[in-house]
């Protein structure tokens, strides 16, 4: 059992966990994946990391409720724990790869979507620790909606956009991103997207508009994360990859998001996924 | 005489009742029936049936005892050979080993084998309550397995038996490996029989780990370097799931047979109060003909589906177990034989909604001594299905090949390992599909049971 240490609420349906995995945190690298399971009934549900430390031992992960697995995650409070917490999977972010010295001379960009935001602090966090700091575009619809807005700023130049103009730029974070470039003088080397997929898709066609090397971080369907069932794979560059083992961040400019969002729905209309018909445990 | 008597039929499900259920297909032999079947062995003076067998059951000394009643005797003498005789005496492929090479069959029909090791299985598991394991004493030295398949649980077992501490490391949140992800329920029951397996494994002081990663939670030699143990076992199974790379194929709709198998059985996807969700489809189409695409289209058929295999070669050439052809044909699975899918068709919405497949003839014998498919040019006709599972064997996982130092595998990415076991690396062992890539239960526990022997010679430690 993986005890929760700590829950708060981010936003309203958001919830940060605090988690108790020695493992786990010993081995963690920014951009690397966990797969939770809530009891012995539950789904294996894969989930970025968003922090780790290695001296308590824990994980942090963040979840939105959106179906019947992340209500029942959501549904548990401090103290409880979960049944599985296995990890961490998945390749590191490609930025650990890049030699100190070069990675010194690079701009780098985030751009953070929703949920996706809290994923990117590790790796944010990860070039502060390294005498850098990033810029890193943070969207929501309303600012309510915004987390890690705080954690963000103490290791990164943080740029808020909504889409309703509650907060920050008023708009897309694909306008926030040509408005920094074209009217701040602002350039970058490499960008990072972490966020929904139809915002990954837009905000990676942006980037390509004016070259800049990019990566997004994919959460396709997964069942056992280790690269035994497949169930996650997806079109880069015209290949079939396993973005559990392969991924989970890809060129953002080689993906194919119009499959990759299309198997992400794969299993919407599935009973299961109804609170209505499903019989799970949680409803009893 | 002996072999007048027939072969001893055993009671089976339904086909019409078991096709719509979950529940084990063959219902085995009773004490009757069993003595009976073992009285019709005639204990010949060479027995090819042990020379067949992959890990040399004392065949015909386990069926002596059955046959004069005494099951007890006849596990122990199994247990010299076998660590896991109810699930081997259910999914060998018998045709092909011991019940192949049994004299009977020259004339008649083999020994039922594969049953009356079943029997015998299950009644050890009945009263492992009076089987006292004597544990020896420790001898100080620790030792890993990577995986809780049937390689790493027989590895486990011994190397316990003869003193060594034993920890084994799963990756996933279930003990037993393909025994538990891979094959179904109807064909080796879970808690009836796997986990009380591996109960037998625990008894002897094995302790098991689960949610660990080798080569990502730890590495291998983090094991040897941070953790203290003295050797490591890799028996991590299989690996990545292939697919034809034909047109169509990351459709919504189209599956591994891996995952459609693990979302059925290791997530009982099938029982509506578990929360993984699975689709079969009105009508699925499965693609290969080994023991992995039958277990597919009778789960598909299970759920519901009009379930159909399409196979590039003829019956002849199937390389699943007979016993499972044949239950699938019961079950009202229809077998499409000498046809090759070419692509998969979509609707506008990216849901499958058919198969193009062309019709092939055997040529000149290949590599594996099959005779060879060749497409009949012209011949492309289509299936209208709304699910595709493709069973067409895995290719090495490259987690344990990417994270430990001088670890050497083969050009299809498979670990190098000598018959015992041995790898390239000092202190490393390996076995079963691991090394060999996709092959079968008891190879794979053979594999970990001679590994365990390699491991007690390379760290010497004293006989107690």
């Amino acid at each position: 059992m993986y005890k929760i240490t700590r829950r708060r609420e981010l936003a309203p349906n958001i919830t940060e966990m605090k988690v108790l995995a020695p493992r786990v945190a010993e081995s963690a690298k920014p951009g690397q994946f966990v797969i939770v399971r809530v009891d012995d009934h539950g789904e294996r549900i894969p989930l970025t990391i968003c922090d780790y430390d290695p001296e308590e031992g824990t994980v942090t992960i963040v979840t939105q409720s959106v179906g019947i697995s992340s209500q029942k995650i959501n549904s548990l409070q401090e103290g409880d724990a979960f049944l599985d917490f296995a990890g961490p999977l998945g390749m590191p972010s490609d930025l650990l790869e890049i030699p100190e010295e070069e990675l010194k001379k690079m701009k780098i960009l985030f751009v953070a979507g929703g949920v996706g935001t809290a994923p990117v602090y590790p790796q944010a966090k990860w070039l502060h620790e390294h005498g850098i700091t990033p810029d890193v575009i943070i969207g929501a619809r309303t600012k309510d909606l915004f987390t890690y807005v705080d954690e963000m700023k103490k290791v990164a130049n943080v740029h808020l956009a909504t889409d309703d103009g509650s907060a920050g730029y008023h708009g897309m974070v694909t306008g926030l991103m040509k408005h920094l470039i074209d009217d701040e003088g602002y350039h970058f080397d490499h960008c990072v997207i972490i966020g929904p997929m139809i915002m990954m898709k837009f905000a990676a066609m942006t980037t390509k508009d004016y070259n800049i090397p990019t990566m997004v971080s994919l959460n396709a369907l997964m069942v056992d994360g280790t690269g035994m069932c497949g169930a996650c794979r997806v079109s880069v560059g015209g290949e079939t990859k396993f973005t559990c083992v392969e991924g989970p961040e890809f060129d953002g400019h080689k993906v194919d998001f119009d499959e990759a969002m299309r198997r992400q729905n794969m299993y919407r209309n599935n009973p299961k996924n109804n609170p209505e018909t499903h019989k799970c445990s949680c409803h009893g | 005489m002996a072999n007048r008597i027939p072969r001893t039929p055993v009671r089976e499900q339904d086909p019409e009742v078991r096709s719509h259920n979950f529940e084990e297909v063959c219902l085995g032999y009773d004490r009757e029936e069993a003595e009976l079947e073992a009285s019709r062995c005639l204990n010949c003076k060479v027995p090819h049936c042990q020379a067949k067998c992959p890990v040399h059951v004392d065949i015909p000394g386990f069926i002596a005892r059955v046959a004069a009643g005494d099951t007890a005797g006849a596990a122990a003498v199994i247990a010299a050979d076998s660590s896991l005789p109810s699930v081997c005496g259910r999914v060998c492929p018998q045709e092909s080993q011991c019940e192949g090479a049994c004299v009977l069959g020259i004339k008649f029909e083999p020994v039922s084998i594969g049953k009356l090791e079943r029997y015998v299985g299950d009644w050890a598991i009945a009263h492992a309550d009076e089987q006292k394991a004597e544990l020896p004493a420790r001898n100080g030295k620790k030792v890993a397995i990577v995986g809780s398949g049937p390689a790493g649980l027989a590895c486990a077992s011994d190397l316990a038996r003869m003193g060594y501490e034993v920890k084994i490391f799963e990756a996933l949140h279930e003990v037993g490996g393909v025994l538990v992800y891979g094959i179904p329920e109807f064909r080796l029951p879970k808690q009836r029989i796997v986990a009380k397996e591996v109960e037998a494994v625990k008894r002897l002081g094995v302790e098991i780990e689960t949610d660990v990663i080798i080569g990502r939670t730890m590495t291998v030699d983090d094991l040897l370097d941070k953790q203290g143990f003295d050797a490591v076992f890799v028996g991590s199974g299989a690996g990545l799931p292939r697919f034809m790379g034909i047109e169509g194929e990351n459709l919504n709709g189209v599956f591994s047979a891996n995952e459609f198998l693990t979302r059925t059985n290791l997530m009982h996807a099938y029982d509506e109060e578990y929360d993984t969700p699975i689709f079969a489809g009105r009508r699925a189409v499965i693609v290969g003909g080994g023991n992995v695409a039958m277990d597919a289209v009778r789960t598909a058929k299970r759920l519901g589906a009009e379930a159909i295999i399409v196979y590039r070669r003829s019956e002849a050439e199937l390389p699943a177990r007979v016993e499972e052809v044949h239950h699938a044909k019961q079950e009202g699975i229809e077998f499409k034989m000498l046809t090759n899918p070419v692509r998969i068709i979509g609707n506008e919405a990216g849901q499958v909604e058919g198969i193009e497949c062309v019709e092939m003839e055997l040529g000149e014998p290949d590599a594996s001594g099959r005779r060879s498919p060749i497409v009949k040019e012209g011949s492309n006709f289509r299936i209208d299905c709304d699910v595709v599972i493709m069973a067409l064997g895995t290719s090495p996982n490259p987690l344990i090949k990417s994270t430990t130092k001088g670890l050497e595998t083969n050009r299809r990415g498979c670990i190098v390992a000598d018959e015992e076991g041995r790898t390239s690396r000092p202190g490393v062992f390996a076995g079963g599909d691991a090394v060999t890539g996709a092959a079968t239960v008891i190879l794979a526990m053979g594999a970990g049971r001679k590994a365990a022997a390699a491991i007690d010679e390379y760290l010497g430690a004293p006989r107690n």
